[in-house]
């Protein structure tokens, strides 16, 4: 009991210590195209067990095409994507998608899906809800919440299932400033104690730096900078370390995209 | 008027609407103080209309046989009450309006969701139902007494009519405009069939189909009025063209306020339904 305790304190120091519950992942020349558009061309990539991987790039690079092809939601035209063993993937948008007529309780445990409706359900969306801090929550309509507590929701609802692959579009773009971090450090805090593969994609450059281990950069359509963050964690923001991985990586983008500012630096 | 106690009348502003204060104090859940104001608010109009139709009446300013006043009106409705002849025709009525409700609201229903779900649904009868919802039903009349003469099946078939395309329209677009993004996620979650349709479709079409439902009943008393006044030998529109026969103006305007009554009554009815089923809406919070 004690050494699983120090296991998933989330304090601990280091690489995620948490039970293994991540997959590898890796594609092969992943190709996908929209009519005439070729949006990704082959994608060659390795993503190992319980990585945290960011994927930035311009609007329309692809990276959220890739990362619905990695949630099944959408097939690749060509290539492969295997991942080393089967898996609950789950994938949280920009909005919560929560269901506005269901509570709170009722929308986590949509996460559980068939299993919704075995004896430990109730208890498990209890728990997914203390380990997004919502505690007391659970017979809220979502109407009631705030816009950073309906993506809590929305994270407990991915991760009640305890999927090995958790997949995230801007999930913190429409949140305020100071509500992003404090998902961020939310996001980083169930990670470390889950220890899911996570990828992330972001317009933001500094959202990517302190989360990932990996900042993949994508643009037109394949990968074009493979950025591995060896800073431990968690990040201090606006480190000297960090502010020289940004400058590096916005000066790609700018470069290539001088006519479309929407990044955050 | 500014000052925040007078904003509201107190009991003492109402002292000679004896008649109606009866009426509010034997309406559930009225409590004392502020929920009773705000309570009271709606009923203020009709009160103040009722103290004036009074009024006009006594001083003579209406001629009886043109409006009498509401006194003459109660009694006549007190009248058919001990006799049993109102809740007859109420009875009769209510049987035909909830007859044609239960079948064309069911038929509305059923083509909406079948169209809504299926493309090859709307593109086979969508067109012919919106060619259809065009002609007024009531032109009908005619026709549905040519046919089924002034029996029941002529004032269930106007009513059904009547009430088809308001449920069947709004069910149709609530489902079509049922938030996609939803169904996405649903369906990343493993939802599909009947389950993703009773969790996330009918519940999101759901305030859009209440909708419906409320311009139906409405639709509905209408072409029972309509049905009753022209063809029938009960119902609250049979009981006032009957009196118009004898010049009995207050048994007409009895049966103009409880067509008006059950109107309300339906009308709570949705709202009831609305809080019950959309309590997760904001904008249907209790008000």
């Amino acid at each position: 009991m004690t050494a699983i305790t120090i296991a998933r304190d989330p304090m601990a120091v280091g690489e995620p210590t948490a039970p293994r519950r991540g997959v590898g992942i890796a594609l092969l020349g992943v190709r996908r195209s929209f009519g005439p558009r070729e949006v990704l061309r082959g994608i060659d990539l390795a993503v190992e067990a319980g990585q945290f991987v960011a994927v930035v790039g311009p609007s329309g690079c692809g990276k959220s095409t890739l990362l619905r092809l990695l949630n099944g939601i959408d097939a690749p035209d060509g290539g492969r994507i295997a991942f080393e063993r089967p898996t609950a993937a789950r994938i949280m948008f920009q909005e919560a998608r929560l269901l506005p007529w269901a509570r709170v309780a009722d929308n986590v445990a949509v996460g559980l899906g068939p299993r919704r409706k075995e004896p430990g359900a109730p208890a498990r969306v209890l728990e997914a809800l203390a380990a997004v801090g919502l505690s007391g929550r659970e017979a809220d309509w979502p109407a009631a919440l705030s816009g950073g507590q309906r993506q809590r929701v929305a994270l407990a609802r991915a991760l009640v299932s305890e999927p090995g692959f958790l997949a995230l579009d801007e999930p913190f773009g429409a949140l305020d400033a100071l509500t992003r971090i404090g998902m961020q450090s939310l996001l980083e805090r169930v990670w470390r104690e889950q220890g899911f593969t996570a990828v992330l994609v972001t317009h933001d450059v500094s959202e990517a730096l302190a989360l990932a281990d990996r900042v993949l950069l994508i643009e037109e359509g394949r990968i074009a900078l493979d950025l591995p963050v060896d800073l431990p964690r968690p990040r201090r923001r606006g480190s000297v370390a960090l502010a020289a991985l940004e400058e590096r990586i916005l000066r790609i983008l700018l470069r290539q995209d001088r006519d479309q500012p929407d990044y955050m630096i | 008027m500014t000052n925040e106690s007078h904003a509201l009348p107190g009991p003492g502003a109402l002292a000679g609407v004896s008649a109606a204060r009866r009426r509010l104090r034997a309406l559930p859940g009225v409590a004392a103080s502020a929920p009773l104001r705000q309570a009271l608010v709606p009923w203020l109009l009709p009160i103040a209309l009722v103290v004036a139709w009074q009024a006009a009446a006594s001083l003579g300013l209406l001629r009886s046989n043109v409006l009498p006043g509401p006194a003459s009106v109660l009694a006549a409705g007190w009248r058919l009450t001990l006799s049993g002849e109102l809740a007859d025709h109420i009875a009769a009525s209510t049987a035909r309006a909830v007859a044609g409700l239960v079948v064309g609201g069911g038929l509305g229903f059923a083509l909406g969701l079948l169209n809504g779900l299926s493309r090859s649904g709307e593109r086979l009868l969508d067109s012919s139902i919106q060619m259809v919802r065009t002609i007024p039903h009531l032109a009908l009349v005619p026709l549905v007494i040519l046919w089924f003469g002034i029996d029941e099946e002529a004032k269930l078939f106007l009513v059904a009519l009547g009430v088809l395309f308001p449920v069947y329209v709004n069910t149709f677009h609530g489902i079509r405009t049922v938030d996609a993004q939803l169904l996405e996620m649903a369906r990343s979650y493993g939802m599909g069939g009947l389950e993703l349709f009773r969790r996330v479709v009918l519940p999101g079409a759901l305030p859009s189909i209440l909708v419906g439902l409320r311009y139906a009943l409405g639709i509905m008393w209408l072409t029972l009025i309509v049905a009753e006044t022209i063809a029938a030998r009960s119902g609250i529109g049979y009981l006032a063209m009957n009196a118009r026969e004898f010049m009995l103006v207050d048994v007409v305007i009895l049966a103009i306020l409880v067509y008006a009554l059950l109107g309300k009554l339906a009308d709570v009815v949705v709202r009831t339904l609305e809080r019950r089923f959309l309590a997760w809406h904001p904008g249907f919070r209790d008000a």
